[in-house]
């Protein structure tokens, strides 16, 4: 690996360059209000992501992030370490650069007679630059601004189709969850500011003995941070607002809270828990969050796949999916061990990325689908492969990958997941119950997943319709979502490697 | 790099297929076809590996590489042809070129979309055959499901929804309870593995098998393991009494289908029984060889009883495969040289004649639009060579001498009345000779009202003879099936070859 000479603040390149095309788009719009000039508006947001896709990769390709021991260029410490480039930071933006490039140039046929063009790029990609960021924070004061960087723009986007009664409740409904979420993390960041004295991560974990008289007092913190990721991810117990809010979002800011937004969520959670609160000192502070984490893991995974098969509607139907799938990624702190973990982690990395895939590209479908108002339940999409074979060939892509099933890139990331809790299982045996409630969850998906599968390709249309329009920007979109998920079967040495590599990096 | 390329050609030929005009699908779908025939008969041509696969074979077209380190076991692109999988993937590329022919005249909508599935399942069941990583193999056997689904799903009869969903639900079940049992021993084998490759595992459990695994001891688990995957497999072969998908698939699916089905697919359980159980775990089959040995007779006996009550022909011809499979296990269990070669052989000649059988009756029902025994009688008046092939097919299911069948249902009846596996494996041999018998009853009692005396059907049509694309396909097979009746050295050679190291490891000797 090629060490590479560069400042410091370079490092940070993949969120900057999001935050400048948000300005740059911004700027644009202050020039020429109200333009429509959709192809110069997308472009450059897609350009803009795309950019800060190949950045990251180019990063990690080259070393950054890659301890100097094992001949890579170190790990980038900002601002006193405030933000942090390491392995995790670049693997987690290639994640948001995937989606909010996906998104961005599937929007271009979406928003076709939309009034406002350049915000709601700019709205995304200033979102997008708080999930890149909050990939890279090292300390609650950088993760709580980050996340609210975030989140603020998901609120408007969420309720951008102003003139829709859903997209509107379901806008208010988010913020008002997420208002409240936010307001719990940030009483459980004081809290543990109170018992530790620090906000920097590592610094709360070298000063984890002096919490030892106020232990009752972290362990109310480290909840309500459970709370505020919980709710970021989709997690039981602050899962509900996920099914209304992508419901009557348009599905590709859907495709893009569910995916890019989890991924972020994610990325926070393993760092806080891996570095602030190291869990064999927890352990002897009688605070142990793995059993926590074990418990959302499992309850979350069979609350997302029992309601997911009961739904009529396919939005709901794959908002409740990404609820379980939250679950399967919570496997990654729940196999944390004293002993390490490493594989577990990687592998709910490895799984957050080919969801940025699958599950994108299955959101994808539905905003094709409401483009072409065919409707919205299961019955609505019969028959669409005789209108539109090729993207019908996408969505069962995604959704036998989404179900775990070869030869898609979804096996691999939940095989993982699965060994991952089996090697943890013999330091805690709670695990095997994990690994049996992902197997016996993922044969079960099978039902509904398959279901939108047969809808589209076996059953009969229940009107005629007309041919369909194969708009140009949404169908490159999910043709290289599916591509990918593919692709990342053959591909996935690296990926693997990549990531597990960035999870034994951050596990003390 | 030739197995690559065998199944490159297949999978770009399914996508180019797929994007391709309906109107040329289906001969562009037949001359991509021609590509893997070709490579898989020169391969044969040139084949020179000797000896098993797992047990330290010489493989021919051998090729490995690394793909992903997982902990302590590395997953390969691990692929190599010996002796027992050859004939298989020769029997794959032929039939899939006669399934696509044969489909040309039934097949009558979305055509580039079936073409491009049926050959998207070729390059999959290649990579069944060839595969010797685990893992490798799996990603192939499970890839056969979906596209199969759909097969039956959009272009099956008028119960094609339920028969689809109840193939992929009973394979996949089966495979899920089969791929958690082989992980569970590859761990527990321990240190003794450090990748998925099929002959390091095989070795390992031959030379001491796994430990005790979260608090399983050692010799229970291994059973466990051996039970559970024998389970797996047996859905997909099927034996009773899991064949209830059968029937239903076979009948519902398009004929191409069916031949895919009853030729290749059902040769995956039994290969894979072959390759995991018959090879990993001898001594668990001599310690369950009595109730393998029953199940395979009772699906010799019930399954032909089934075939007789039935009224359908393509029913009776579905039948009648849990009937040939059940030979299957029959010869495998017997653990002989002749016992496990005639399995082998059984497989090849089944394929051959079980493919020609659901040909012959595609094309009655083309022309008839019926498959009812009780509907027509006469047909060999209006379809004379039609109606000539389905009697030669049939004679070869029956097990007439100079055809593949009666050579291979020899192979098994000698090397299972000769085998020391149990004491009672002459009285089994000697119970599952009766299938023959009702065999021969159900086919000619089936024939005899459909096929001769005067002639009877109501149609609104004249019944035309059917065109040569529906005879040739059926033609090549008759002829594969005496040529292998006639000569069956030609890949009985290879097969035992392959069959002797496995016969090999069982403690009671395989002389016969």
């Amino acid at each position: 690996m090629a060490v590479l000479e560069m400042p410091e603040l370079t490092a940070l390149a993949p969120p900057m360059i999001l935050a400048l095309t948000a300005l740059v788009l911004f700027t644009y719009d202050s020039i020429n209000p109200r333009s429509t000039n959709r192809p110069v508006i997308a472009g450059v947001a897609a350009v803009g992501s795309l950019a800060s896709l190949a950045v990251a990769v180019w990063f990690i390709l080259a070393g950054v992030g890659t301890p100097v021991a094992e001949g890579g260029n170190g790990v980038f410490d900002l601002f006193e370490g405030q933000l942090i480039v390491d392995q995790m930071a670049l693997f987690f933006m290639i994640i948001v650069g995937v989606v909010t490039a996906l998104v961005s140039i599937a929007s271009y046929d979406y928003l076709r007679d939309h009034a406002y063009q350049a915000e709601y790029y700019s709205l995304v990609l200033l979102a997008a630059t708080g999930m890149s960021t909050m990939a890279a924070s090292n300390s609650l004061v950088t993760i709580f601004i980050s996340l609210e960087l975030a989140s603020l723009p998901s609120f408007a986007l969420v309720a951008i189709l102003k003139s829709n009664r859903g997209s509107v409740e379901a806008g208010l409904k988010y913020f008002l969850i997420g208002a409240l979420s936010s307001a719990i993390f940030v009483y459980g960041i004081s809290l543990v500011y109170g018992a530790t004295g620090h906000m920097q991560l590592d610094a709360i974990a070298d000063n984890l003995g002096a919490a030892e008289e106020m232990n009752g007092l972290l362990g109310i913190g480290v909840l309500m941070l459970i709370g505020g990721f919980a709710y970021k991810t989709a997690s039981v117990p602050f899962h509900f607002w996920a099914p209304e809010a992508y419901e009557g979002a348009p599905a590709p800011i859907a495709a893009f809270l569910s995916s890019a937004s989890k991924a972020a969520g994610f990325v926070i959670a393993f760092r806080v828990f891996t570095t602030a609160f190291p869990l064999d000192v927890m352990q002897t502070l009688g605070i142990d969050w793995s059993l926590v984490f074990i418990v959302l893991a499992i309850v979350t995974m069979t609350v997302g796949n029992f309601a997911a098969a009961t739904q009529n509607n396919v939005k709901r139907m794959l908002a409740y999916s990404s609820v379980g799938h939250a679950g399967y990624a919570l496997i990654g702190l729940a196999g944390l061990t004293v002993d390490g973990g490493e594989l577990v982690l990687g592998a709910a990395m490895m799984h957050l990325l080919v969801y940025g895939f699958m599950n994108t590209g299955a959101f994808l479908f539905v905003a094709l689908a409401e483009y072409w108002g065919v409707g919205r339940t299961f019955e609505d999409y019969n028959g669409l492969s005789k209108q539109a074979p090729i993207a019908c060939v996408a969505l069962a892509v995604f959704m036998f990958s989404l179900a775990g099933i070869p030869p898609f890139g979804g096996f691999w990331s939940k095989y993982f997941l699965f060994t991952g809790a089996l090697e943890a299982a013999s330091a805690n045996p709670w695990l095997l119950a994990v690994a049996a409630a992902l197997v016996i969850n993922s044969a079960l998906s099978l039902y509904y997943y398959s279901r939108l599968v047969k809808a589209v390709w076996i059953e009969d249309p229940v009107l005629e319709r007309e041919s369909l329009s194969q708009p140009t920007g949404l169908y490159a979109a999910i043709v290289v979502a599916a591509v990918m998920t593919v692709l990342i079967l053959p591909g996935f040495g690296p990926v693997a490697d990549a990531a597990i590599g960035a999870a034994g990096a951050i596990i003390p | 790099m030739m197995i690559e390329a065998l199944i490159a050609v297949a999978l770009v030929g399914a996508l180019v297929t797929f994007v391709a005009p309906n109107r040329i699908a289906g001969k562009l779908a037949f001359v991509i076809s021609l590509v893997p025939v070709a490579i898989s008969l020169w391969m044969f041509a040139v084949f020179d590996g000797s000896g098993n696969a797992l047990l330290d074979g010489t493989l021919a077209f051998e090729s490995q590489m690394e793909w992903i380190q997982l902990g302590d076991y590395a997953i390969t692109w691990f692929v190599g042809i010996d002796g027992i999988s050859l004939p298989l993937v020769v029997l794959t590329t032929i039939l899939v070129s006669l399934a696509i022919m044969s489909s040309w005249t039934p097949i009558d909508m979305r055509e580039s979309q079936f073409y491009g599935l049926v050959l998207f399942i070729e390059a999959n069941l290649i990579g069944v055959f060839v595969a010797l990583d685990f893992f490798l193999w799996f990603i192939f056997w499970e890839a056969v499901l979906i596209p199969m689904y759909l097969l039956i799903g959009i272009w099956g009869g008028p119960r094609r929804k339920y028969a689809a969903i109840k193939f992929f639900v009973y394979t996949n079940v089966a495979s899920l309870v089969m791929f958690g049992s082989f992980i569970a021993l590859v761990f527990a084998l321990g240190d003794g593995v450090s990748s998925f490759a099929l002959p390091e595992i095989t070795a390992a459990m031959l030379n001491g098998g796994p430990e005790s695994f979260a608090g399983i001891g050692s010799g229970t688990l291994t059973s466990l393991v051996f039970v559970a995957m024998f389970l797996g497999f047996a859905v997909k072969v099927p034996v009773v009494p899991f064949h209830t998908w059968l029937p239903d698939a076979h009948v519902e699916a398009p004929t191409p289908a069916s031949v895919l089905l009853a030729g290749v697919l059902l040769k995956m359980g039994t290969y894979a029984l072959l390759r995991f159980n018959f090879t990993m775990f001898p001594d668990q089959v001599s310690q369950f060889v009595v109730p393998i040995a029953a199940i395979a007779v009772i699906s010799v006996i019930y399954g032909a009883m089934l075939a007789l009550a039935q009224t359908d022909l393509k029913r009776i011809v579905a039948y009648s495969s849990v009937s040939s499979m059940g030979y299957v296990i029959l010869g495998l269990v017997a653990y002989t040289q002749f016992g496990i070669g005639g399995a082998t052989f059984q497989m090849v000649s089944h394929g051959l004649i079980s493919g020609l059988m659901f040909m012959a009756v595609g094309v009655i029902y083309n022309a008839t639009h019926t498959r009812m025994v009780t509907d027509m009688s006469g047909m060999a008046d209006k379809m004379p060579i039609a109606v000539g092939v389905l009697i030669a097919g049939a004679f070869g299911y029956m097990g007439l001498p100079l055809m593949s069948g009666f050579a291979a249902e020899y192979f098994i009846f000698f090397g299972a009345f000769g085998s020391e596996a149990s004491t009672y494996m002459p009285l089994f041999t000697g119970l599952a000779m009766f299938g023959i018998v009702i065999v021969a009853g159900y086919l000619l009692f089936a024939m005899q009202r459909t096929l001769f005396g005067p002639f009877r059907l109501e149609t609104d049509y004249e019944i035309r003879r059917a065109p040569l694309h529906d005879i040739a396909p059926m033609f090549v097979l008759l002829g594969l099936i005496i040529a292998l009746g006639v000569a069956p050295e030609l890949i009985f050679e290879m097969i035992t070859d392959a069959v002797d190291p496995i016969v090999d490891l069982a403690e009671f000797g395989g002389d016969a």
